[in-house]
């Protein structure tokens, strides 16, 4: 146990010291915030002009959340970095070394990930909220109204699991290039609606940041619009914990049977 | 703690290649051994079995009779100089040593300590990025001696190193053996290990040629010999024939013969009216030695 203690201590060093922690939180948090103030005013003098239809689609809380779709491009790579540099710098050596037991060295390092993943992501998704319904004005809502807390908080547990995830991906490649190169260009035309496309939506709408876009809803959309999904929110966030439980399961079975 | 390392039959092959072929050695406490061999001979593979690092095909690596994923806080009992750098480039040198420190209940102060040891306490705050190869191996020792271990395993510690930094080095190792540690090091170059190795293990293709005290291997592997330069190599060859002295021709068309004294040979060359221009005892080096030791086994 006291060994778990000191792999986790170290770990966080790690994390404090390494040089892309900074710039790729400090990324997303004001890609987040920032394109929540964006989406907000716009909406804000948009409202206006929307016929019936997309009025009765419309869910303020959601709009707040879009940003969320770019900005989580950065976390990814936040968490494909963290885990990725191990190898990328031969630095897995040093660390399976300090710590012979891989499970116990991915345990922590998974751990140590996943906790400070969890704090920004609920810094980021409160701080979106409020400045998304702020820059909305009469058209905002307020943490109280309904199902608002309930989409924020499984915002938060997007951009959680999305980071676990994409660590979990970065130790099943054993490297930084892969996981960035194919999850980036996805991710970001995946936020151009990849998860609406005609034919592939069937798929599609489980991929792991499609699967966001349902968390993030304070209001289901209705069957006849075109974002509507096959499943809800909590749903929603089943798909997603088995996602990330795949990768992170997948890279450990990966760093259990390679050489490092 | 009895601070040996056991090599029992590992073997370890990539497909069909064969990288180390049931190799078995002991490496023992207060000594500096040498772990020699040619590029490509299995040193580094071998090191990171030991490590756990590796996995191995047949055989085990323990050490004091465990294997290395089993010690609890491995750093304060084995420290490992790997080949390559393995600290992140972004990271700095302090900061690299802070982690592990942690990982493995070692106090702060041991950081402070390594760097002064190796001499990095002026680059300490800077990133590892930024380091010649020769700071990099000297992070990497500073990593190694940071548990204060009484195993040690170095692999091609030298390299890299400019003359000030080996003869620095070389002192360092004896030191640690001298003060009961077991120091294991790897070296392609026999030149080195012979000035600072008390014992070797010598490989090629990953099979085991020699495990020996240095002066054992020097003595059964070198060869004496006597140069003679002559503008009639085939006549003295016949003379020295003739007394039952073998000669060989050497490349720069020289002879080499053994078994006698240059003042035999002179004498010889004097009685057969053979003029000579150098008679000279020679002695291969280890150098020569041991590339035909390695050489042989290919």
């Amino acid at each position: 146990m006291s060994a778990g203690r000191a792999a986790l201590r170290a770990e966080w060093v790690k994390i404090r010291t390494g040089r892309s922690t900074g710039w790729t939180l400090v990324l997303t948090f004001v890609l987040c915030v920032g394109l929540a103030v964006l989406l907000g005013l716009s909406m804000r003098g948009g409202f206006d002009r929307m016929d019936a239809g997309a009025r009765a689609n419309f869910d303020p809380v959601l709009v707040g959340f879009y940003g969320l779709l770019i900005g989580e491009i950065a976390f990814v790579a936040f968490g494909v970095l963290f885990v990725g540099s191990e190898y990328t710098s031969g630095m897995i050596r040093a660390s399976l070394t300090a710590v012979p037991r891989r499970g116990v060295f991915y345990g922590a390092k998974m751990l140590t990930g996943a906790l400070t993943a969890s704090v920004f992501s609920l810094a980021t998704g409160f701080a979106t909220f409020f400045t998304a319904q702020a820059a909305l004005g009469p058209h905002g809502v307020t943490l109280g109204s309904a199902g608002a807390l309930r989409a924020t908080l499984l915002a938060c547990a997007h951009l959680t699991l999305m980071c676990l995830f994409a660590m979990g991906v970065a130790a099943i490649a054993r490297g930084t290039a892969l996981p960035l190169g194919i999850m980036i260009p996805l991710l970001f035309l995946d936020s151009q609606g990849l998860g609406n496309a005609p034919g592939i939506r069937t798929v599609a709408q489980y991929l792991p940041d499609q699967v966001g876009m349902v968390m993030m809803r304070a209001v289901p959309a209705r069957p006849d619009a075109i974002d509507h999904r096959a499943f809800g929110p909590w749903t929603g966030l089943g798909v997603l914990v088995l996602w990330a439980a795949a990768a992170v399961v997948g890279g450990y079975l990966v760093l259990r049977r390679r050489d490092a | 703690m009895n601070r040996v390392i056991e090599v029992r039959n590992l073997s370890k092959r990539y497909g069909e290649t064969v990288a180390v072929e049931d190799l078995s050695f002991t490496v023992r406490p207060g000594r500096v051994t040498g772990f020699l061999g040619p590029n490509g001979a299995g040193k580094s593979t071998t090191m990171r079995m030991i490590l756990g690092l590796d996995r191995p095909t047949g055989g085990r690596a323990l050490i004091d009779g465990e294997p290395f994923a089993r010690l609890a806080e491995p750093l304060r009992r084995v420290g490992a100089l790997l080949e390559t750098t393995a600290a992140h480039g972004g990271r700095r040198a302090r900061d690299h040593l802070r982690w592990l420190a942690r990982s493995n209940r070692i106090p702060e102060r041991r950081t402070a300590e390594v760097l002064r040891m190796t001499g990095l306490e002026n680059v300490a705050r800077r990133r590892v990025k930024g380091f010649s190869l020769g700071m990099g191996r000297r992070l990497g020792l500073a990593a190694a001696l940071l548990g204060d271990p009484a195993v040690l395993l170095l692999d091609e510690p030298l390299n890299g190193l400019d003359p000030q930094g080996i003869l620095w080095m070389r002192n360092l190792m004896r030191d640690l053996a001298a003060e009961g540690r077991t120091v294991f090091v790897s070296s392609h170059l026999m030149s080195e290990m012979a000035l600072t190795a008390d014992h070797l293990v010598v490989i090629a293709g990953g099979r085991l040629l020699a495990d020996t005290t240095a002066a054992a291997f020097v003595a059964a592997n070198s060869r004496a010999y006597v140069r003679i330069r002559t503008p009639e190599p085939e006549r003295m060859r016949d003379a020295l024939a003739g007394a039952g002295i073998a000669a060989v021709a050497a490349p720069d068309g020289a002879l080499e013969a053994e078994g006698a004294e240059p003042a035999r040979i002179g004498e010889l060359a004097a009685a057969h009216g053979l003029v000579v221009h150098e008679v000279a005892a020679r002695e291969s080096s280890l150098e020569e030695a041991f590339m035909r030791l390695t050489g042989e086994a290919r």
